[in-house]
């Protein structure tokens, strides 16, 4: 059993803290893993992807090769199709539809969205909305950690058992606006 | 023990820890940050060690090795580049020793992520001729840390461990032991660390001597690995640190791999090098960095009757960071298959100052005051600053090594290029701006620094400052820079034509002037509301 997966963004929304949920559950749920994550200057505004690597025996490499991703989990879906070519044939993206535009040339999203459906097998949630619908549109990554969850190798309650130790000590609105964040993304996914 | 998730910086950290750490000293620098930002973390917690943010590598590295010399065990960590600030004291260290252990982490960065260069810290082990680790997992991380130090009191020397950034930003679960308690108080020898020319003689010899030693010992290691394949004579590996990882990723469904050396210590372990060499015909060398162990296992002259490859010659390419599809490819193993790219063109994303952040005024300011004047050079240094060299800024001309900017100013003034303008953070002012900016003042330099005072060291994630608020004020003026022309600023929009006026005015004073532009980093503040 093995999962690997490309989590990607822009820096500053939150793609470590979808890792910090993975890497819990994953330790929960007894299993080896590797994350390797960007610090320092692309954290600025730039784009920034994380290799997360699940499985039940030994992981060697702390990066995925090219074709050897099972998943591309994005919290902007420019930055989703940036790795497409590390998913495997039949590998899955699963992404927000909300751009960040931060730079000149951001493309049409139409377009964008358009050539991640050409994927074979694509989920696409509006994570802004959803995020809002839970109360803060800060959740938006948990929202999409959500829509990844009935994909993913890992057991549901590690998932949520590690979003309550992250948030807990952050009050009670901003635990339920995730937990919300994060059941809204599951129900997205599921219908899409 | 149970399994704790850490980053590799944080299982050298963690390592460190259980193998009795009494004081620990870093300046911040990606990526080796997070190895002081656990120790502080942990330190905080339990109060059993220091851990300190120094001013600069060098202070750094001779503040450990004070700590080294009472008979406590020590680290020092910084980022490739920083080792070269504390090369002065690290070569000499090699000649003094070690007393408590002393281990150093240099943390590479292949591919320059966040660097200026990707200089091989393996060449600096070579250079002080000690003895030097390189993991390549988080398991190992940990686990070399905690023997480094008896390695360092066994050889009474310091000890390098080489990370890269694939390695320190990369998080698992690491097993850990019980820690062992810290060393009591016990004085260096005088006649050692006195480096007067009769005492460093000896104590050269002595480490010269010590050399078949250290070889032995990374010989004996268990964390190098021969593994040799008797059906197949063709064709074998020298892998090196992350590299080997990537090597085993793209064997792994073999059933028989190739005969590989994993090689984790050094000086090169020679004998198991020889061994495999002799197995095998053609050999491929995997290192993530510079062709270190390459060059040396080919000298000037190749091995006669076989065929060593890597970086140098064939299938790697000089630079940048090795990946497991490069490896892949370069044991001529098909890639696999995969999804094609998208096919639309990618706008890249590359970093940028964060929205409302005061160095953003501060280039505003700047070139506004620059229009229209031509020949102008804005020398400027490492920090989030150094994105002003992006549009829409396009601000600076030059970005060297910590501090650069006010001494290759005040240079090129002494030569008659006008206006000289330096752009340096606060952190950086502090790390190495103030003995150019003490000749400077002396020379009355026609030159203007702008020292970008945000309150803390931004870029690596906003560890603490010395050179900041009233106090940083009162060290320019100590300094020698003539009081009128020590100018502050807010750098704010709704000040932008007072800031204008303030540094046009100061460029145009022909002799030494410093803007200190003052404002917080817009995350540091947030943090604090958080
Ligand atoms: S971290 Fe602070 S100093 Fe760096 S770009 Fe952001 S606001 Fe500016």
């Amino acid at each position: 059993m093995k999962q690997d997966i490309i989590l990607a963004g822009v820096g500053g929304q939150g793609i470590l803290s979808i890792a910090y949920v993975i890497d819990h559950a994953a330790l929960a749920d007894g299993l080896f893993f590797k994350q390797a994550e960007v610090h320092g200057m692309a954290q600025r505004g730039g784009a920034v992807q994380s290799h997360m690597r699940l499985s039940d025996g030994t992981i060697w490499s702390d990066l995925i090769p090219k074709g050897g991703a099972d998943m591309v989990l994005s919290v902007e879906p420019l930055e989703a199709l940036r790795y497409l070519d590390y998913l495997r044939p039949d590998g899955i993206v699963v992404t927000s539809s909300t751009p960040f535009r931060n730079i000149p040339d951001y493309p049409e999203v139409d377009k964008v969205l358009e050539a991640i459906r050409k994927a074979p097998r694509s989920v696409i949630v509006d994570s802004e909305n959803l995020a809002k619908e839970a109360g803060t549109v800060k959740a938006q990554n948990i929202v999409l950690l959500g829509a990844a969850s009935s994909f993913l190798i890992l057991k549901e309650a590690s998932l949520v058992g590690t979003i309550e130790a992250l948030f807990r000590g952050r009050g009670t609105p901003v635990l339920e606006a995730n937990l919300k964040a994060f059941a809204l993304g599951q129900k997205a996914a599921l219908g899409s | 023990m149970p399994r704790q998730i850490l980053l590799g910086d944080e299982a050298v950290a963690l390592g460190a820890v259980h193998a009795g750490l009494s004081a620990a000293y870093s300046y911040p620098g990606t990526p080796a940050s997070e190895v002081l930002e656990y120790l502080v973390r942990q330190a905080g917690e339990t109060k059993a060690f220091t851990a300190v943010w120094s001013v600069n590598e060098k202070t750094a590295y001779e503040e450990a090795l004070g700590a080294s010399f009472a008979g406590k065990r020590s680290l020092v960590s910084f980022k490739h580049v920083g080792l070269n600030v504390a090369a002065d004291p690290f070569m000499n260290s090699a000649i003094t020793g070690a007393n408590g252990g002393f281990l150093v982490v240099s943390a590479d960065d292949p591919g320059m992520h966040s660097s200026q260069n990707e200089q091989d810290s393996r060449y600096y082990v070579q250079f002080a001729q000690i003895p030097g680790y390189e993991p390549s997992d988080h398991q190992e991380a940990y686990d070399m840390a905690r023997e480094a130090f008896d390695v360092s009191e066994r050889f009474g020397l310091p000890v390098l461990m080489r990370l890269v950034t694939r390695l320190s930003h990369s998080r698992s679960a690491v097993e850990t032991r019980d820690a062992r308690a810290p060393n009591e108080l016990k004085k260096g020898a005088g006649q050692d660390w006195i480096l007067l020319p009769v005492n460093a003689r000896r104590r050269f010899g002595r480490l010269l001597d010590l050399q078949a030693e250290m070889t032995r010992f990374s010989e004996e290691s268990r964390f190098n690995l021969l593994q040799l394949n008797d059906k197949d004579r063709s064709f074998g590996v020298i892998a090196s640190g992350i590299a080997y990882n990537y090597f085993r990723e793209a064997v792994a469904a073999d059933s028989a791999p190739p005969s590989f050396l994993k090689v984790s210590t050094y000086p090169l372990p020679e004998r198991l090098i020889r061994e495999l060499v002799g197995h095998v015909g053609t050999i491929l060398v995997l290192e993530d960095g510079y062709p270190f162990i390459e060059r040396q296992l080919k000298g000037l002259f190749g091995i006669a009757g076989k065929t060593v490859l890597g970086k140098m010659s064939g299938p790697l390419p000089a630079s940048g960071e090795l990946t497991p599809d490069i490896v892949r490819r370069a044991l001529g193993r098909e890639p696999l298959a995969s999804l094609p790219a998208s096919g639309l063109p990618l706008a890249g994303r590359p970093p940028q100052l964060c929205a409302g952040c005061p160095h953003a005024d501060s280039f505003k300011a700047l070139n506004k005051a620059l229009e229209g004047v031509t020949g102008s050079n804005v020398f400027s240094d490492i920090g989030c600053y150094t994105l002003g060299a992006l549009p829409p800024y396009n601000a600076i001309h030059s970005c060297v090594c910590m501090g650069a900017s006010i001494s290759m100013a005040r240079g090129a003034s002494d030569v008659g290029l006008y206006p000289a303008v330096s752009v340096i953070g606060d952190s950086t002012f502090a790390h190495s701006g103030l003995t150019p900016l003490l000749s400077a003042a002396k020379a009355n330099t026609d030159m203007t620094v702008i020292i970008l005072d945000n309150a803390t060291t931004a870029m690596t994630g906003g560890q603490p400052t010395y050179g900041s608020g009233p106090g940083l004020l009162r060290l320019v003026e100590g300094l020698g820079v003539a009081k009128e022309h020590i100018r502050t600023i807010e750098p704010l929009p709704k000040h932008h034509d007072k800031n204008v006026q303030i540094i046009k005015d100061e460029i145009a004073h022909r002799g030494l002037s410093v803007v200190v532009a003052v404002r917080e980093c817009v995350q540091e503040q947030r943090k604090k509301r958080s």
